[in-house]
């Protein structure tokens, strides 16, 4: 099975093509730049190095958020319209998931993938190996950091914080990180499109590639103060075509 | 065979998701357009964040049904074309990143297309080009007057230095109690009311051909609440008339002054704002009277918001025009026309 894996949640930007669960070739770019202009030709690249063509591929997999909102855009637009134009399956996968599979099967560690999302919260979930499969254990979240830090210093495992630990949370956060809490070292905090693809390949494609979108863990703002003054009154849809 | 080049349109700048099959830039075979208007009515406006979202939900539907409806598959199409700019970053993205996904996907050549420019070729619709050629382009986001000696040059000689005309008509309609969009409410209560208040028609007799509406806006504002608290009430079609007037003074005359300076076989009204009546028949009543010579089309009501057809047409000028996007290329919310001196 060749499989396409895209990853743009956030700062980091990897791609990877997978067949057979062997890695032909893989890209990561980590700058603070736009993604919009290096998605489209790493993948034009990587498919030139390994000789495949669009119609070549069988299923793409995307990491679906959470993450930066445009960021995660860019990867689930780009799997999705290619999926629907390609008639491929489409899988999403948690982009936190992404990095949890960074910490290697051997304990019952408690893994917590984390990303900035500003104001001293995060998104985060907690996820554990159990005989060779990845299970979640707290779902993907928005949180604040202090609170997140609070609960996992009650849980009787250790935990293994993945990600980068921005100056900007740390200067959120009241306490120093549990005693039960270790903070990854950074490689494992860059999300791996092999990993990725290799999540993606067994499990189960969406079935409606339309209705395909980002998790973003989070409602606007503006939607949120409606929803306030609007109780009960949000509608299914707000789009129609005219 | 037919000798038929058919371009595959995007259009997804701001609260629009959509996706069209053009002919030779002339036929549309499909349009489809999924407006997001009554989602951004619970907050007065576009919300841009939510406008992405949207997008992000309609993109592989309109393109569907876009194919589907023109009854064509990929293999008839010979490019694809896509707003790149102005407009909403996070808008944009959606449909340039779609486009490129496609064009990579099926080996067809992308081509860039400035939303102006989309605009502008509405009016393809109704009539040939002919150049030199003068356009008055209104909308929420932009008022210019663009000015081209041929095709596929495009010169700015005036612009809004302030709101754009449709953003004025949204404003003042917040204050009458009219949701966005409001340019069309505003214009049939214009038609069934007098120009009693005689707003400031702005910059009207300077020597230049740049619009400012926020002037008409405030005294517009002011004059309704210095009347609220005076526990007055004024006449709302009487307003409406009023501001619409003027905004359609120093339109016209603008634009009248623009072809005496810059001669022209052909003026183009498009845009959003197009589609106002007051402004449509001014323009037909103006040029008749000073400019019998130049020749007129106003875009088709239908096609002057944003739609996707339109920029199927102007992609195919610009195809046929050699313009190509590398699979690199990115939404350019600033996008903007050269000003020419003068």
């Amino acid at each position: 099975m060749k499989v396409l894996a895209i990853d743009t949640s956030n700062q980091p930007m990897s791609v990877a093509l997978v067949e057979d669960e062997q890695l032909m070739a893989t890209t990561t770019l980590n700058m603070v730049r736009n993604h919009s202009i290096f998605l489209m030709p790493t993948i034009d690249k990587l498919f030139q190095l390994v000789q495949w063509q669009a119609a070549d591929i069988d299923r793409v997999v995307v990491a679906q958020g959470p993450g930066s909102y445009t960021g995660v855009r860019i990867a689930v637009t780009t799997a999705k319209v290619l999926a629907d134009t390609e008639n491929l399956p489409l899988v999403g996968i948690s982009s936190l998931a992404v990095l949890a599979r960074n910490v290697v099967p051997t304990s019952d560690d408690l893994i917590v993938p984390f990303f900035d999302a500003r104001r001293g919260n995060v998104f985060a979930g907690a996820y554990q190996w159990d005989q060779g499969q990845l299970v979640n254990k707290i779902a993907d979240q928005h949180v604040a950091m202090n609170d997140l830090l609070g609960q996992l210093a009650n849980v009787d495992h250790q935990v293994l914080l993945v990600g980068h630990l921005t100056d900007r949370i740390k200067k959120k956060m009241t306490g120093n990180l549990p005693n039960n809490v270790h903070l990854m070292p950074r490689p494992f905090g860059i999300p791996s499109t092999y990993q990725l693809a290799l999540a993606g390949e067994y499990a189960e494609p969406t079935n409606d590639i339309d209705d395909f979108v980002p998790h973003y863990l989070r409602i606007t703002e503006a939607e949120a103060n409606w929803q306030k003054l609007h109780p009960g009154e949000t509608k299914g849809s707000y789009v129609r075509e005219v | 065979m037919s000798a038929r080049t058919l371009i595959l349109a995007f259009e997804t700048s701001c609260d629009e998701t959509s996706v069209a099959v053009v002919e030779n830039g002339t036929k549309i075979l499909s349009n489809i357009v999924a407006t997001q208007i009554e989602s951004h009515q619970r907050f007065g406006g576009v919300v841009p964040e939510v406008a992405s979202r949207h997008h992000i939900e309609w993109i592989t539907r309109c393109t569907d049904q876009a194919l589907t409806e023109a009854k064509v598959t990929y293999h008839d199409i010979a490019a694809v074309a896509v707003t790149y700019g102005p407009g909403l970053v996070g808008s944009l993205l959606i449909g340039v990143t779609a486009a490129k996904t496609i064009a990579w996907a099926h080996h067809l050549p992308l081509v860039p297309v400035n939303h102006m420019t989309g605009h502008l070729y509405a009016a393809r619709y109704v009539g040939e080009f002919m150049y030199p050629q003068m356009a008055l382009l209104v909308s929420g986001g932009h008022t210019e007057l663009v000015y081209m000696p041929q095709e596929h040059q495009f010169e700015i000689i005036g612009e809004t230095r302030d709101d754009a005309a449709g953003e004025a008509y949204d404003k003042i309609g917040r204050v009458l109690g009219v949701n966005y969009p409001a340019g069309k409410t505003i214009d049939e209560w214009a038609a069934q009311g007098h120009d009693t208040f005689k707003f400031p028609r702005a910059m009207e007799k300077e020597a230049n051909y740049d619009f400012s509406f926020s002037g008409l806006k405030s005294a517009f504002i002011n004059t309704v609440h210095n009347a609220d608290q005076r526990g007055e009430k004024l006449n709302k079609y009487d307003l409406a008339a009023s501001f619409q007037q003027s905004v359609v003074d120093v339109l016209a005359e603008k634009t009248m002054r623009a072809l005496d300076r810059y001669p022209v076989k052909q003026l183009i009204l498009a845009g959003g704002v197009a589609a106002n009546h007051g402004l449509r028949s001014r323009l037909d009543h103006d040029m008749h009277k000073y400019h019998p010579d130049v020749n007129m089309l106003q875009a088709p009501l239908k096609l002057c918001g944003d739609n996707a057809a339109m920029i199927g047409a102007a992609g195919y000028m610009c195809y046929q025009q050699g313009d190509r996007a590398g699979m690199d290329l990115n939404a350019e919310p600033g996008l903007m026309y050269d000003r020419m001196q003068n």
